[in-house]
Order: C-alpha cells, then structure tokens, then sequence
C-alpha cells in the first residue's frame, strides 16, 4: 500500500489548533503559578547572593537569559546527536534490581489502566490516524534491549525494556519524518515531546514490556516510550496520545526549566 | 624598568583569570545544588552554599557556566602558548627543586618578593589546577552527553565512574581555590597585582 504523504499544511494546522484550544482550555491561573514557582525556585540565589552579600541581578532578566542558553543547549545537542551511535547494551545480569521507580508522584499514586479498553491515540502530521488497541501493538515486530537509565537527579539504573521500534511504529502510521516533533500525553497527566531525529534512533522503543513480563504499572503500563539515548525525565509513561508537529510542544518538566533537548 | 611599573599580569591574562573564577564560582555552587538531588557519596552539600534555588535551576546556571568555563579555558590555553608565557612562567620543573620549595614553605621560609617569578610550589599548583580544570570539562562532556563520547566515557570508567572523577577533580579545584585564596590573603600584593597588573 502506497502512503499518500500528507498536505502539511492541512494536517498540521489542525493540531494547531487543537493544541491552541487545549491551551485555552488549561490557561488557569496553574499555569501562572507554575511559572512563579520557576521564577521563586529558580532565581533563589543562594551560595552567590550570600558570598556577595548583595542581590546581584534582575530576575527577570537573568531568568531570560538563562532559558536563552538552555535553548542554544537544545541546539548544541542537536547538533552532537549522532542518529547511529548506539547508547551502550549490557548483559540481563547487570539489570538492576529493583528497579526504581520514579515519577512526579509517589508509588502509591500510580494510575491502574484497563488494558482491554485502552486505545492509543495518534494525531497530528501522520496519514493513518486511528486508535490502536494492544494486541495490535503487540502483534509488530517486537525488539528489546539492556541499557542504562540516567535520571536528571543523578542517579541510574539498569533496566530491560522490549516492544515495537518506535521508528517502525512512525513508518506505519504515515507520520511525516521531516516534522520537528513528536508529542506525549500520558494517562497520568504527564507530557513530554522529542525532536524527530531521536524519535527515530534505532534504540527508541515503544515499550510494551519490562524484563520479558508485560510492563508493570509503575514503569507504566501500557506502554512507555523508552529512549537510551535521552534522560529518564523524556522517558514517558502511561503514553495515551502520540502527536507529529511542527509545533514546540513543551513538557511537564521542560516548562518548569528541565533542557528540553534533555539528551545523554 | 622598575618592577613598580612593569607589567606583570597582561589584561589577557587578568580578564581570563576573573572570568575563570566567576565560572568556577557558578559551576561549583550550582554543581553542589546537582549532587544534593542524589547525594550518592551520602552526605549533603548545606543549601546555603548553593545555587539554583531547585534542581532545574541549578541546572540551568550549571548549563550556562560551562560554556564560559569552556570558551574561557580554550582562549587562555591559546593565549598562554602563542604569548609563551606558559614556557617562560611554568616551566623548567625539578622534582628537587619542588622538595626545596616545600620543605621551605613548611618552615615558613618560601620567599615571594618577586610576584614575576612563580616558584616551584606555585608552577605545580597552577599546573595541577589546568589538568584538574580539563578533567573537570571532560569528565562534565560524558555526564552531559554520555551516548555521544563513548570513548571518552570507556576512559572515565563508564557513566558512573565519570561521575565521580568529576566530583573528585571538583574536590581537587575547590582545595586549590583554599590554598590559593590563603596565600592571596598572606601576600595581599599578588591581589593587586591580578587586578591592576602591576
């Protein structure tokens, strides 16, 4: 069958809008408040201010010019990013065990998810656009792999993630390749978004598994994209909604100040 | 020309040297706020002593700092060779020579009356703290990008062992800049002389 490349204009102008409504629709004072705290948590200038003993700066100001380098940040990566360099592989007896779990809630407020009725939803700059249940998912080619998981805290563990490739899974849905972003909503009100290059790196999984078992809820179940390339914060879980844009679409921590690019 | 007037300290040379602390300031302040998150040694840097104010934060000025440490650091390195400063001020080194100077800096006999002369003690220390700075950006690029330079990762002992050169080279800076600040405290002149060149 021969995808019909989508008019980009057409399709991405839709989920523009769609993006502009779901922002009138969430543009609440939260979102004021979130970018206080960034501005409170961010701008406490603590050892500098003390050892000077003064207030150095403008806020404000510093606040630009900070998001400013994080953004020629997201470039410089960009740039190093080598789509066949492989992120290292280990044996399953360096799985770490435990894994940790890590989310911006507690363990104890991990979503349960109806397997039989989820669908996952694809929008955006893609030529095939329905829902896909599991057991469809589950029937493509399925990969997997050990490699290491590094948390922006500092930390990182090993883990063994399996599933569909996600380029794979992009090829099938039609998605248009030359698209700057790829967009997740997650189950749990998560939201993240990576540059296509690393939506298409050989290792970028649509997991479906954790250790050769169907992924538990707290690595998040269903699905999670696990990226060996990326930081665990890029690491989406629960994934409901999978979107192609040319429109920055922002995440949960990479509105707060996370690097968007977030790479490893 | 009188040493009085004598330039000692080019303005290359001075404006490199602050913009290098300033970085350094950044870098380790919001580097101690990055190692707090896990604290993986099992001790906590004070808050106090950090800056960033939250994880992201610290971040950001970290993300920010290594790029003047890093342009700053390459135009000094530059600048020390074409200028052959780094010949004429660091170099001959004797292993005699250090022992001499230390055992008569441990008597409290290590003379500093001419700031134009480093001796050994301070050729060493100043060596030491460019090789630790090279290790700290080095070992910074595999915790930043550690998929991108594997073999420089394979050299640092992994991911997880590039962290821990890099807290232990910052370590190393952060003892020298104790060091050096003492001395600037017990020979008041070298301060001025960084400031005014002379």
């Amino acid at each position: 069958m021969k995808i019909r490349v989508p008019s980009v204009l057409s399709v991405d102008g839709k989920a523009a809008l769609q993006e502009a409504v779901d922002r009138l629709a969430h543009a609440n004072p939260s979102m004021d408040a979130s970018r206080r705290n960034f501005l409170r948590r961010t701008m406490t200038l603590g050892g500098l201010s003390m050892l000077t003993g003064c207030t150095l700066v403008d806020e404000d100001s510093v606040e630009t010019a900070l998001t400013r380098i994080s953004r020629l940040n997201d470039k410089a990566q960009a740039w190093l990013f080598d789509p066949n360099r492989l992120a290292p592989t280990y044996p399953d007896s360096m799985i770490t065990r435990p894994f940790p779990f890590n989310a911006f809630y507690g363990e104890d407020e991990v979503r349960a998810i109806d397997g039989d009725s989820f669908r996952l939803e694809v929008t955006g700059l893609v030529a095939d656009k329905r829902s896909w249940t599991l057991p469809e998912l589950r029937a493509m080619p399925q990969i997997d792999q050990v490699t290491r998981h590094i948390c922006v805290e500092g930390w990182s563990a090993i883990g063994k993630w399996g599933g569909v490739s996600f380029a794979a899974f992009l090829r099938r849905v039609g998605a248009d390749l030359s698209a700057k972003y790829v967009g997740f909503k997650c189950a749990d009100d998560y939201y993240t978004s990576i540059d296509m290059p690393t939506a298409l790196h050989p290792q970028t999984t649509l997991a479906l598994t954790y250790d050769g078992q169907t992924l538990p809820a707290k690595y998040g179940y269903p699905m999670k994209l696990r990226i060996p390339t990326k930081l665990g914060y890029k690491n989406p879980k629960h994934i409901q909604a999978i979107f192609v844009t040319n429109t920055y679409p922002g995440g949960y921590w990479e509105d707060q100040g996370y690097n968007w690019f977030g790479g490893s | 020309m009188t040493p009085a007037t004598e330039v000692i300290h080019p303005v290359w040379l001075r404006v490199t040297h602050w913009t290098n602390a300033l970085a350094v300031l950044v870098l380790v302040a919001s580097g101690w706020k990055i190692y707090d998150a896990t604290a993986f040694l099992g001790f906590a840097i004070p808050g106090t002593l950090t800056l960033g104010g939250w994880l992201g934060g610290a971040l950001l000025w970290h993300f920010a700092a290594m790029w003047v440490l890093a342009a700053n650091g390459v135009v000094y390195l530059l600048l020390n060779g074409f200028t052959k400063r780094f010949a004429r001020r660091f170099f001959p080194l004797s292993f005699s020579a250090l022992l001499g100077d230390l055992a008569a800096a441990l008597r409290g006999q290590l003379v500093h009356a001419d700031p134009r002369h480093y001796n050994t003690v301070q050729r060493v220390a100043y060596l030491f703290v460019m090789l630790d700075s090279m290790v700290l950006v080095l070992s910074g690029l595999v915790l930043w990008k550690s998929v991108q330079f594997p073999l420089l990762r394979t050299l640092l002992g992994g991911y997880e062992g590039a962290r821990l050169v890099h807290f232990v080279a910052m370590s190393g800076l952060v003892c020298f800049i104790v060091v050096h600040l003492a001395m600037v405290a017990l020979v008041p002149r070298t301060l001025i002389a960084m400031v005014r060149g002379r």
